[in-house]
């Protein structure tokens, strides 16, 4: 990495936040209006009844639920896999950790909406929540959704406040480089923050045990979202390997995410000498892992059923392996497996393009994972004259919404990165200038305790 | 409930007297064309052997009325749970709609509204007052005819007797022109469905999964059959 000096940082990373091209407004309104066309297919569904979806008897779950699945999974791009590095002290992690942990906050806002979505009746959805009530009663706690519920909130709280507590330095930055009502509003956000050494002591001890509580917390809730499938007696999902296999599939694909966000704030945001090949290509080499990893857990999980060879699991695994889903089943193979592996095993192909088509592959793979999970398995639930008669096929307002929620993920990013600087300002500098990091706001606050 | 398939000649009599009794809307050709028609009582139909050489075996299939009841504990909202009679009761008013207990239930028994009823005119008028109506978003599904259990204990008690067995008969029982459903009190040694379920013709559909359903079916006698024939 080329030394630079802090004032260069600065200038580099703030400089996404000072204005907005009209380039920038026309992406975003076309963003904004396939999130507005998600909004009405919504409303049109909750005014017609949830019919017309594409749902049917047996197949009750369908593209909603495999997205609340994808994008649970995609979260844990995040928090996880920055709470890993700054645990081990990866330095090379400091230009990547703040994207990462935003694609968690955010992907997890949207997973968690398709549970209200999806339901039969979205306007009662808070009788998920446990609340004394005119009804009398509480939620069932032995209920899947509901630990959900609880799983979800936790993670969603747990990687707020990490993607929160790093910012506040940053915020500080901002709030002595701007003048007016920007200045206000990055006041309050930085929370009064003066770099004293107490104020660094209490951050880097409050990051510490975030860091360490918020890894059980993200391998507990895919587990949890994996038990919605593994708690019912239905073939091929009431298996004990769906906690690691889901959990698994999940960084794979919060991985590849990342990889995919890193090179389109690479491109747009000019951060060609911050975001290094170095980055892609050590990513690239945990995306590899997972892949084989994946491949492993699929390949378990198959073996195991076909062994058992029961009748009601082997008509769902010939359905998926040679049946109709077979075509489906295949390409996420190619997409999580034969497109990755060379390119991330070869070192001459690991470069950024080449982990950023694997990565695209890995998310169109995961996303085929998730809907081969459900829909097979309940079209074909042990009667064979309880079969589908009529496969599943997603109708105009789930494609719409699902379309939505990827145009609300790059939204949000949009926004996002035009408000805090996408890359954390303060931990770079420190990486890069020790002595003299916490300047020039340790400056100021030793000043501030010199006159105290 | 016991459910003799030896004597099931697949007439669909029962599918009839349940939707009458239930209010059981219709969906129309187009949205039973997408598997969503609704009947809690359904006559599966399973063929053996080849043209011309045809047996057709019919086995009505409605909710088992499980002892272990997967649906039950995978609905958050407590709109699925255990009567204290054990009964896998649905509480209409309480379903959000998750649609979880239809994918946890092996029998796909259970039937979800995805429109909000509509009946023909004039045939809203013969809706059946002691039933319930379900709206959009709503699961349902066979509840042994609760309202004339109901209404059966009710007027034993005003009467101050016991259930008289075969007393109280669900509409499907009730319709039955060959007497394959029986319905009555398992808890009772000496009722006619005891007496049936004690049969070694006896299974359970699906027995295996560990539901402990409460309808017993009784297998065909093959032999016989062959030689009736």
């Amino acid at each position: 990495m080329s030394a630079k000096t802090p004032e260069q940082i600065n200038e580099d990373l703030l400089r996404p936040l000072s204005g907005v091209s009209p380039r920038y407004f026309i992406v975003l309104g076309c963003f904004v209006a396939v999130i507005i066309a998600a909004m009405f297919a919504f409303g049109w569904q909750i005014n017609n009844g949830i019919g017309v979806a594409g749902i049917r008897r047996p197949v009750f779950w369908g593209f909603y639920i495999t997205n609340f699945v994808f994008w649970i999974g995609l979260s844990h791009a995040g928090t996880l896999i920055s709470a890993i590095l700054r645990i081990a002290n990866a330095t090379w992690r400091r230009p990547v950790t703040r994207c990462a942990e935003v694609i968690t906050v955010f992907a997890l806002s949207i997973g968690a909406t398709f549970p209200i979505i999806h339901l039969g009746r979205p306007w009662i959805f808070f009788w998920l929540v446990p609340y004394p009530s005119e009804r009398g009663i509480w939620p069932n706690i032995r209920s899947p959704l509901l630990w959900d519920f609880f799983a979800i909130n936790t993670y969603l709280l747990g990687s707020v406040t990490f993607l929160l507590l790093p910012m506040i330095p940053d915020f500080a930055l901002i709030r002595d480089r701007t003048t007016g009502l920007k200045h206000k509003i990055y006041n309050v956000l930085s929370l009064g923050w003066t770099g004293s050494p107490r104020q660094w002591h209490r951050l880097e001890k409050a990051m510490q045990i975030m860091a360490i509580a918020i890894i059980p917390v993200a391998v507990s809730v895919h587990s949890i979202v994996s038990w919605d499938f593994a708690m019912a007696p239905v073939p091929m999902w009431h298996s004990t390997i769906f906690a690691p296999y889901f959990v698994a599939g999940a960084i794979f694909s919060g991985i590849a995410a990342l990889i995919i966000a890193m090179a389109l704030l690479r491109k747009f945001l000019h951060l060609e000498e911050y975001l290094l090949p170095i980055h892609f290509q050590n990513l690239g080499k945990l995306l590899l892992v997972m892949s084989l990893l994946w491949v492993y857990f699929v390949f378990s999980e198959r073996l195991t059923g076909w062994y058992g060879n029961e009748s009601s699991e082997m008509s769902v695994f010939w359905l998926t392996q040679t049946g109709r889903f077979s075509g489906l089943f295949w390409t996420m193979v190619v997409c999580n497996f034969i497109i990755p592996f060379p390119l991330l095993a070869i070192k001459k192909f690991r470069t950024i393009t080449g982990c950023v088509i694997a990565s695209i592959g890995v998310v169109i793979g995961m996303w085929l994972e998730r809907f081969l999970i459900i829909v097979p398995s309940l079209s074909h639930k042990y009667l064979p004259y309880a079969y589908a008669a009529s496969p599943y096929r997603p109708t105009w307002v789930e494609i719409t919404i699902t379309a939505g929620t990827f145009a609300g993920m790059v939204t949000l990013y949009m926004l996002f990165s035009k408000v805090v600087p996408i890359i954390s300002v303060w931990e770079l500098k420190w990486g890069q200038h020790p002595e003299e990091a916490r300047d020039p706001l340790l400056a100021r606050a030793d000043e501030e305790e010199a006159t105290a | 409930m016991v459910i003799d398939l030896d004597r099931c000649t697949g007439c669909e009599a029962c599918v009839v007297a349940c939707h009458a009794e239930n209010n059981i809307s219709t969906v129309g050709e187009d949205q039973a064309g997408r598997g969503r028609a609704k009947h809690w009582i359904r006559v599966e139909r399973y063929y053996e052997g080849e043209f011309p050489d045809v047996k057709v075996k019919f086995m009505p299939v409605l909710c088992q009325q499980c002892g272990d009841a997967p649906c039950e504990p995978v609905c958050p909202t407590f709109a699925s749970y255990h009567t204290e009679e054990g009964l896998n009761g649905q509480v209409y008013n309480r379903c959000i709609g998750t649609r979880y207990c239809a994918n946890a239930c092996p029998y796909n028994v259970r039937f979800f509204n995805f429109y909000n009823p509509q009946w023909d005119k004039p045939l809203q008028l013969q809706l059946n007052p002691d039933v319930s109506v379900r709206s959009v978003g709503i699961m349902e599904k066979c509840t042994f005819c609760v309202q004339r259990i109901k209404a059966g204990e009710i007027q034993a008690e005003a009467e101050k007797r016991e259930v008289r067995d075969g007393e109280i008969q669900p509409a499907c029982v009730q319709s039955c022109p060959t007497r394959a459903m029986v319905f009555g009190d398992l808890n009772d040694p000496n009722s006619e469905v005891s007496r049936m379920a004690r049969s070694n013709r006896a299974t359970k559909l699906l027995g295996e999964l560990g539901t402990q359903p409460k309808v017993t079916y009784l297998q065909r006698d093959s032999a016989n059959v062959r030689e009736d024939a």
